[in-house]
């Protein structure tokens, strides 16, 4: 046989072709994400129009035309500096100490510092999840805390703490005590309410029902109102009740509602063969919860309780509302003082308010993610 | 095996073991708990009412209330009865909670959808705001909109002008004001028979294509209808007998501007505040919602050559609302409770009306309390009564 030539093959080699600029690199991806289409470069023109209209003034007010420093309310007056005055830092500088402590006496601010570290203490060995001694850890938070957290604020005469009134209470402080009374009482009655709402004693779950749908249908300023107006009303005459302890009760028994139906769905989460389990080893109904279905229920609704507690962290400005001193009331105070009145000191005030939220409930969703990825590892393929 | 079934339990020695006897127990003393404490509550309130002179009862909603308020939807006057002014801060906080449930739906969808844009810059903002938003309580956003934004506006003189008639100071916002003849009947009637009629055709077009497959521009000829009708009538009317809807512009004068319809700005401080961030959480359902419509579904629209807008329309939505409509219920929910926060800033709602002024008045706590706490409730259980009968017609068939 003959070697053919076939004419259809080529013989020469080509020229290799140019890298495509177009499929890999910056100027792809651009292509591809921004300008794939007409639509969509209009939609990118006008958002980058939008982020100029809006970033570079931000970042002007905050950072640029910013003041740092100064005394009272000539530091951030244009018509003092002859420059255009931004966000008032000194401003929050200067009452940084009155937005933490409120109006605390000033000798007995450590007794406020000595609080913040053993919450912080108690938070971390709450949410480490590999932390050693969980166990220990909630006997601290839920008892060991709270108790000590109360005799150092509210003072005791007999081992030489002062007796401070609640009415001195504010600022950040009282923020987050409100937050961790809610937390930590919402918690535990929470639970019982969750496991109430699942009994098979049709009273004991019409009450849980009752109680957990009433509270969850209405909004948390008519049950602070409530608590403010009617629990004088419901103690016998002569008992008179703190102006902080009122918003307390309330904010506690509002969250409990909440954290019950989360808890809830945690041990609806739970086979129902891990019951069946614990029963057929004998164990009774306290035994079966505490060893075997609320440690898995409560594993699993870790993300659920920390979005609640968010939400119960948002909703402690409410507080400000029946008249305690809370972040947003100091500052709604100070913006106000006439040593301060300067055209952009609301402004910075909210800013900073704005800001310890921000970080605050940005931290605990950034926690409450990574916990659900982790605890989501195993169902993982 | 079936007698030892049913032989009796093995005894457990002592009554104390037996679960009925417990369970009984418990409850019996959980009964007793409750009792004794409304009880003893209820015997100190009437203590502490007779001691501070209280009356009790509803007798004093027919009181006069002595209180003016300034924004109204049926009329109110300080001569009015606290009745009335119950009426007046439930409409006030109806109005609000409507108007904002319909554009917080709105910007919620349209910022969710953003998030799951191709377009990265796109994407990237919604996601920023909806980080933003959620992450800052709504008191604080509400008392920026209201104390920030709107209070440091020009004064009515110096009003900022949006032309048509639009307007907006330290007042508030003021825009043309509708003034309805007696012709106009004509144009509402006209927009009750054009909706009629676009939901018939929606039905029968329905109907049409689950038969023999044929669809119709449902959309299309839905809008002809309901926005054509009423604009037809208005003109013939117009060219007839005379304009039957003028509309009043406000006025710039001196001080003032006069005429027009003026929206206060604490109802615009808690409508914008209520808005932006009830939508951050719509925009976070709907995400999670259309991200829960599996990919094979896509997949399989395109394999069967349907355009992306179809697959949407006809595949994707469908099924995405199955999943949104529960979770977007609870945010309506959270919104209508939200607008008592209108207490902070002074918006005339049921709150700030029944539990703030009234309850001040009178010292009626138990009475003003249970009074709002009970029409919130019952917006939530009718809500929710609705949504379940609605999510039991919608839930998947399986087989």
């Amino acid at each position: 046989m003959a070697v053919h030539t076939l004419s259809y093959v080529q013989t020469a080699q080509a020229d290799t072709l140019p890298p495509p600029l177009l499929v890999r690199g910056p100027i792809a991806w651009v292509r591809q994400n921004l300008f794939s289409s007409i639509p969509n470069t209009i939609l990118t023109l006008v958002v980058v129009y939008l982020l100029y209209v809006v970033i570079p003034p931000v970042i002007r007010f905050l950072i640029t035309d910013a003041v740092w420093t100064g005394i009272d309310r000539n530091a951030c007056r244009e018509d003092v500096i002859h420059r255009p005055v931004g966000a008032c830092w000194a401003f929050v500088a200067d009452r940084l100490s009155y937005f933490t402590y409120g109006s605390y006496p000033i000798p007995e601010r450590w007794r406020v510092d000595v609080f913040f570290a053993l919450m912080a203490v108690g938070i971390a060995w709450m949410l480490w999840l590999k932390a050693p001694a969980k166990g220990l850890g909630a006997l601290y938070f839920f008892v060991v805390f709270p108790i000590a957290s109360f005799i150092l604020l509210t003072g005791w005469s007999a081992v030489g703490l002062t007796p401070v009134p609640t009415a001195f209470w504010g600022g950040i402080m009282l923020t987050l005590l409100v937050s961790i009374v809610g937390i930590v009482f919402s918690l535990p009655f929470g639970i019982l309410l969750a496991l109430g709402r699942r009994s098979k004693l049709p009273l004991v779950r019409l009450a849980s029902v009752i109680f957990i749908e009433v509270v969850r249908g209405v909004p948390l300023i008519t049950v602070l109102i409530m608590a403010n107006t009617m629990l004088p009303l419901f103690l016998p005459q002569g008992v008179s009740v703190d102006r902080l302890l009122r918003p307390l009760v309330g904010v506690s028994l509002f969250s409990a509602a909440y954290m019950a139906e989360v808890v809830r769905g945690g041990l609806q989460a739970v086979p129902k063969g891990q019951y069946e389990g614990a029963m057929s080893l004998g164990l009774g109904y306290g035994r079966m919860m505490y060893f075997i279905v609320l440690p898995q229920a409560l594993r699993i609704v870790i993300p659920g309780i920390v979005n609640t507690f968010i939400g119960l962290f948002k909703d402690t400005t409410l507080v400000s509302i029946v008249g305690l001193l809370d972040l947003v009331r100091a500052i709604e105070a100070s913006r106000v003082d006439p040593i301060w009145a300067a055209p952009t000191v609301s402004y910075t005030g909210y800013a900073f308010a704005a800001l310890f939220y921000w970080i605050c409930c940005f931290g605990m969703s950034r926690y409450s993610i990574m916990v659900e990825r982790k605890l989501a590892a195993g169902q993982r393929r | 095996m079936s007698t030892i079934a049913q032989a009796a339990p093995p005894s457990r020695g002592s009554v104390l073991y037996d679960p009925k006897i417990r369970g009984a127990a418990y409850q019996i003393l959980l009964v007793v708990v409750v009792a004794f404490l409304i009880y003893s509550a209820s015997v100190n309130a009437i203590d502490n009412l007779r001691a501070a002179k209280i009356a009790s009862g509803f007798g004093f909603l027919e009181n006069t209330s002595g209180f003016d308020v300034n924004q109204t939807l049926v009329s109110y006057g300080a001569t009015s009865t606290y009745g009335r002014a119950f009426v007046v801060g439930l409409l006030n906080t109806l109005l609000v909670a409507a108007i904002g449930i319909v554009l917080a739906t709105f910007l919620g969808f349209f910022i969710g959808v953003a998030r799951l844009s191709p377009n990265w810059i796109v994407a990237r903002v919604a996601t920023a705001y909806v980080e933003l938003i959620r992450n800052l309580p709504l008191l604080l956003q509400l008392l920026f909109w209201y104390i920030a934004v709107l209070r440091p506006l020009p004064d009515a003189r110096n009003s900022v002008s949006f032309g048509l008639g639009f307007f907006l100071n330290n007042r508030g916002m003021y825009l043309p004001r509708p003034l309805i003849d007696g012709d106009a009947w004509y144009v509402v009637i006209a927009l009750g028979i054009g909706v009629v009629a676009a939901l018939a055709f929606g039905g029968w077009a329905h109907r049409r294509q689950m038969t023999t497959g044929t669809q119709y521009p449902v959309v299309r000829t839905g809008a002809l209808l309901i926005l054509g009708l009423p604009a037809l009538v208005w003109i013939l009317t117009g060219i007839t007998a005379g304009n039957p809807i003028a509309f009043e512009i406000p006025e710039q004068t001196r001080f003032n501007l006069r005429g027009g319809l003026q929206v206060f700005p604490e109802f615009v401080a808690l409508t914008l505040g209520l808005v932006i961030y009830t939508a951050a959480f719509i925009a976070e359902v709907v995400r999670a919602g259309i991200l829960a419509v599996s990919k094979g579904q896509t997949e399989a629209a395109d394999a069967l050559g349907l355009r992306s807008a179809t697959t949407l329309k006809l595949v994707v939505i469908p099924q995405a609302m199955r999943v949104i409509t529960p979770p977007l219920t609870s945010q309506y929910l959270n919104l209508t409770k939200n607008s008592s926060l209108a207490v902070a800033i002074g918006y005339p709602d049921l709150v700030q009306v029944f539990m703030g002024t009234v309850l001040n008045q009178t010292g009626q706590a138990i009475e003003c309390v249970a009074i709002t706490m009970a029409v919130y409730l019952a917006i939530s259980l009718i809500t929710s009564a609705v949504m379940n009968s609605y999510n039991r017609r919608m839930a998947m068939v399986e087989r």
